[in-house]
């Protein structure tokens, strides 16, 4: 009680009812003029301008991983034509490979079998050359046995004689 | 907590220097240096506002008696060295109005004399009390409070009107000045503290919180239109403190008044000492905010005032003293000028960072740890 007195008695600790009307009405105009004119929309464009830099900074790290992935891609896509090209290339050089050995085999093959057919083509030639030979030797010698035999036999002496010596060989025998 | 508008003060206290020296030239008794009332004169509001010398600027008088509202200026009650010393006989109400320490009283009579004591004329205790007298004046903290308000609209209103003409761009001149202090507001003192609900009190802690800066601020201007000791004047710390106390209660749930009157988990002996600790503290809450802010500006002027008292305490002894001492003087000022700098930001924060607590407290839903809850409460 006694503090409330003493209280009383310091004018500066006492609230003045006039300046605490003023005080009243001239804050709460403020804050309601503030709070419609000011702290809504500054807030609201500060909410905002957040919002949108958050965003924004999302879609910067989106794109950035989407450049990566695109990159990954490529680069995929850069070793896998690589590797295309490489089977390509391994693969025409077997092809090559195959088809210039297989074309040498054949060929290989074909000449043997022109070399064997050849080989029998001159045999037979040779053969039928030797039998036509021996036969034309043949003719030949009974052609020129012949002629001799007729010319040895134009005369009656030769063919006496001829005669006589086919006697003796008989007696002979 | 320190020196508010020491720049008048010290003007004052050459006026009053040369006051004296003409008073002793004029062989007029010379009258003794009164620190104490020099200071509360400073720190209190006033119906008019000093400038320099004999030269003050009269303030309207806004007046309700039984007899009805009068209006008059302060001027009435001057001298001829503006000092609110005289009588005004009011020819609406009949009253002879005078000013007792800046209060509106109504003058004693005897013998179709007025009685004078030793501080000016005497108060008639009766005819006052009859007349009922509600004084609603311009005060100089009335208008301090005013120009106050007046720069908050014009500051706040031009930086949302510059926030509407750039969307989502980046702030510029007032606006960078101003965005971080309302970040900081709701980021580091309405989140923390209210959570979810916090955007609901934003504009008032906003508002709260920058009419305490400004006006801590526009004291420390040390001519008019500043230098009112406003934020210093416990009429407008308690309505703010009744202001935060009101919010407080219209938001109160049910969570809030099961921890004042049965704090659960305690058991029945220990409550019937912790329930009225809890129900004085929802009214001590708002107690010490208004007395924080009150005497934390109130002191700083004081302190400020009591270093410019010295040079003039130790002047009536010697001049040579009196130099001596306002070298120290005017460097502890200046210390304490860039420490009220911070003070008066301090203050602003302090206030808007414990009404966002109270009201943090008062839509707080359950599951919380309430151990910290008895030790809040034993510690107001």
């Amino acid at each position: 009680m006694n503090t409330f007195l003493l209280a009383s008695d310091i004018p500066l600790v006492m609230p003045e009812f006039g300046l605490m009307i003023w005080m009243l009405i001239t804050f709460v105009i403020v804050l309601l003029l503030l709070r419609r004119y000011a702290w809504k929309p500054i807030l609201k464009m500060i909410k905002t301008r957040e919002t949108s830099i958050e965003e924004s900074l999302r879609g910067a790290e989106k794109a950035r991983d989407e450049i990566k992935e695109l990159y990954a891609n490529n680069e995929r896509i850069i070793n896998e034509a690589r590797v295309e090209r490489d089977k390509l290339i391994k693969d025409s050089n077997d092809a090559k490979e195959t088809i210039i050995s297989e074309a040498k085999t054949k060929a290989k093959t074909e000449a043997d079998r022109i070399v064997t057919s050849a080989r029998e083509t001159i045999n037979n030639e040779k053969m039928a050359a030797i039998t036509e030979l021996k036969n034309q030797v043949a003719a030949l010698s009974i052609e020129i046995a012949e002629k001799i035999l007729k010319e040895h036999l134009s005369n009656d002496e030769n063919q006496k004689a001829l005669v006589n010596n086919y006697v003796k060989d008989i007696n002979l025998n | 907590m320190f020196q508010r508008n020491f720049f008048p003060t010290l003007v004052f206290i050459l006026c009053l220097f040369s006051a004296n020296k003409s008073f002793s030239e004029d062989t007029i008794p010379k009258k003794p240096f009164n620190a104490g009332e020099l200071i509360l004169h400073h720190v209190q509001d006033a119906h008019s506002w000093h400038i320099t010398g004999h030269t003050s600027v009269p303030l309207p008088m806004i007046v309700k008696t039984d007899k009805g509202i009068e209006c008059f200026s302060s001027s009435v009650f001057w001298n001829k060295e503006h000092e609110p010393t005289e009588i005004y006989t009011s020819p609406s109400s009949g009253y002879d109005f005078f000013l007792n320490h800046e209060h509106l009283k109504v003058a004693k009579k005897e013998n179709g004399e007025f009685v004078k004591g030793e501080e000016g004329y005497e108060e008639d205790e009766e005819a006052t009390k009859a007349a009922k007298i509600l004084d609603l004046s311009m005060t100089k903290n009335v208008f301090s409070l005013l120009f106050g308000a007046l720069i908050m609209c014009w500051i706040f209103l031009s930086v949302a009107k510059m926030y509407k003409k750039r969307p989502g761009q980046g702030t510029k001149g007032l606006q960078s000045l101003i965005e971080p202090l309302i970040m900081f507001v709701r980021d580091d003192v309405a989140k923390p503290s209210i959570g979810k609900k916090s955007d609901k009190f934003l504009p008032f802690l906003l508002t709260v919180f920058f009419f305490i800066w400004i006006n801590n601020l526009l004291g420390m201007i040390p001519f008019m239109p500043g230098g009112a000791n406003l934020t210093g004047s416990v009429s407008i710390t308690m309505v703010l403190a009744l202001l935060t106390f009101v919010i407080t209660m219209v938001n109160t749930n049910a969570h809030y008044w099961r921890h004042v009157f049965a704090m659960p988990g305690v058991p029945i002996g220990v409550l019937i000492i912790l329930t009225p600790i809890e129900i004085l503290g929802v009214f001590i809450k708002p107690f010490v905010l208004m007395v924080r802010l009150f005497a934390n500006i109130t002191a700083g002027h004081i302190i400020a005032l009591a270093f410019f008292s010295l040079i003039f305490i130790f002047g009536e002894m010697s001049t040579g003293a009196a130099f001596g001492v306002s070298v120290v003087s005017v460097i502890f000022t200046v210390f304490m000028f860039f420490m009220e700098l911070l003070v008066a930001f301090l203050q602003a924060y302090v206030f808007t960072l414990l009404s966002a607590m109270y009201f943090g407290g008062a839509v707080e839903e359950g599951h919380h740890a309430e151990a910290h809850h008895p030790e809040t409460a034993a510690a107001h």
